[in-house]
């Protein structure tokens, strides 16, 4: 068995307004190991993004726990949107991360910068982000996240702000670049295609209150991209399995 | 895709810019020219009396009178001290207090109906509360310039603050920014725009609060000039006062967006 990263037990979380009282998530319990890909999928609204705050400690949950294994696990948040500052150049929104934590050495400036070389974005590094296109934006905007050397990657919808051919090819070049810096992911999407093609496990949430209602084992080998395993003929299986689950 | 080399249709597109360019700053200066000229025409031939309405041969006349006798750089230079420290003071502290609101929500609720009024409020009917408070005096006209363009700046800065903060705020939060590096590294330099457009309008407001001051209580300046002018009935010094408000208005507007190009590039 691998070692577990982070687990959450019991876990409720509600939000509060004048109006009333909403239960965003309600006793969940899950692991995440390390090494693997865990994807989060769930009807829209019903709390996913929720899950990635708390285990990002931006809020605390109402009721349980959130424990973290391992002493300094460093985590890594991907929005939605890629969030690039405009007035910055890429290189210099790059940087930002590192900056923000006073971690911003010749080192680790170094690394930044052979990551982007390493995921063909070296040649736009004193371009203003106005100047790249959606799914390149969005790539500057990982590497500005794995510029910390995150352990484990919290990937918040990072596709969904993206026209079709754009997010296949994208999620393809993500999987490269997670699987070959050995990171540990957690995926959170309301896309089925895009979970099973990607992770090493679903959870499949419920709607609101959300809680788990089943995790299914994805057994593709880690070695096909998610554009192959899109060929497979195991995928329809998995991607019906999951799709009856998230029937109401 | 951009091509080095120029198609003909492509050549044909430029020249119909270049000449549309050329007719609209033709068109600009015929309409200046046809608006001196009948401005004139009719003063001659007495389609109006020029004792009231001047025309343009008397005001270049009275501005070089103004010229000899020494006084023309006393009013220019008078005013235009006025305005660009009442411009500058109120941009300055505006930007400030702007800052302080975004600092602390809280006192900016409690602050949002206060700014709403004072910037509804003709600042100008401050004018003789300010006159007995600071003295008849060239710093009555300058806390004058400062009220004017202080709160309209205030107001534009801050929520053009506020804007960008609303955007970047989950992204610094997920970094594990402080609230103080959110500041500088995402909302100051995001704010840089608002600050110059509210640089343009209150470069506008301090002429305003500058000479509505001048025309309260001053002993020189072009606000001076104009109600001096009105009181004697000497409409050729108001008329010539109101062109060189016009000019040296439009400079400085011209300046500031100037420092917009020079900043955005």
């Amino acid at each position: 068995m691998q070692s577990e990263l982070m687990t959450l037990t019991g876990v409720s979380h509600s939000f509060y307004t004048v109006e009333g009282e909403t239960t965003a998530i309600q006793n969940l319990d899950l692991t995440v190991y390390e090494g693997e890909f865990l994807a989060i999928v769930g009807p829209s609204g019903c709390g996913k993004t929720t899950v990635l705050s708390l285990m990002m400690g931006l809020i605390s949950p109402t009721a349980g726990s959130v424990r973290v294994f391992r002493k300094g696990l460093r985590l890594g948040y991907m929005l939605q949107r890629d969030h690039l500052l405009d007035h910055r150049t890429v290189e210099k929104n790059v940087l930002l991360g590192l900056e923000v934590q006073h971690r911003l050495t010749e080192e680790s400036k170094a690394r930044a910068f052979a990551l982007l070389d390493k995921y063909g974005l070296g040649e736009f590094r004193s371009y203003k982000p106005q100047q790249l296109s959606g799914g390149m934006r969005q790539k500057v905007a990982l590497i500005r996240t794995l510029a910390l050397e995150p352990d484990l990657l919290l990937l918040d919808e990072p596709f969904s702000a993206l026209d079709y051919q754009t997010r296949l090819n994208l999620s393809d070049e993500v999987y490269r670049i997670i699987r070959s810096e050995h990171k540990s992911a957690i995926l959170v999407t309301h896309d089925i295609s895009e979970a099973v093609s990607m992770a090493d496990r679903v959870a499949v949430f419920s709607a609101r209150p959300a809680r788990l209602k089943e995790l299914v084992d994805i057994g593709f080998s880690a070695a096909l991209t998610p554009l192959e395993r899109r060929a497979q003929p195991e995928f329809h299986d998995y991607f019906d399995r999951i799709w009856k689950e998230l029937k109401p | 895709m951009k091509h080095t080399a120029i198609s003909e249709a492509h050549a044909v597109f430029l020249r119909r810019v270049r000449r549309d360019a050329r007719i609209v700053v033709l068109s600009r200066i015929a309409v200046l020219l046809g608006f001196l000229f009948l401005w004139e025409l009719g003063a001659d031939l007495k389609w109006f009396d020029p004792f009231i309405l001047s025309s343009p041969s008397r005001v270049i006349r009275t501005i070089v009178r103004l010229y000899q006798d020494g006084s023309l750089w006393l009013h220019i230079g008078t005013t235009l001290l006025e305005t660009v420290l009442g411009f500058l003071l109120g941009t300055v502290l505006g930007a400030l207090i702007a800052v302080l609101l975004w600092w602390l929500p809280k006192l900016n609720r409690i602050l949002d109906p206060y700014l709403v009024v004072l910037n509804a409020l003709p600042k100008i009917a401050l004018g003789p509360v300010l006159i007995v408070w600071i003295g008849a005096g060239m710093a009555s006209i300058v806390v004058m310039g400062v009220l004017v363009s202080l709160v309209v700046t205030t107001v534009t800065v801050l929520n053009g603050f506020l804007a960008a903060t609303d955007e970047k705020q989950l992204l610094m939060r997920t970094l594990g920014a402080t609230k103080l590096q959110t500041f500088f590294m995402v909302v100051l330099p995001a704010g840089v725009p608002d600050l110059i457009s509210a640089l343009k309008i209150s470069v506008g407001m301090s002429w305003v609060g500058v000479i509505v001051g001048e025309y309260l209580v001053s002993k020189a300046g072009l606000g001076y000039l104009i109600v001096y002018g009105g009181q004697v009935f000497k409409l050729d010094l108001v008329m010539a006062s109101v062109t060189v408000l016009c000019i040296l208005a439009a400079l400085m507007y011209y300046a500031v967006a100037f420092l917009e190009k020079k900043v955005r590039n």
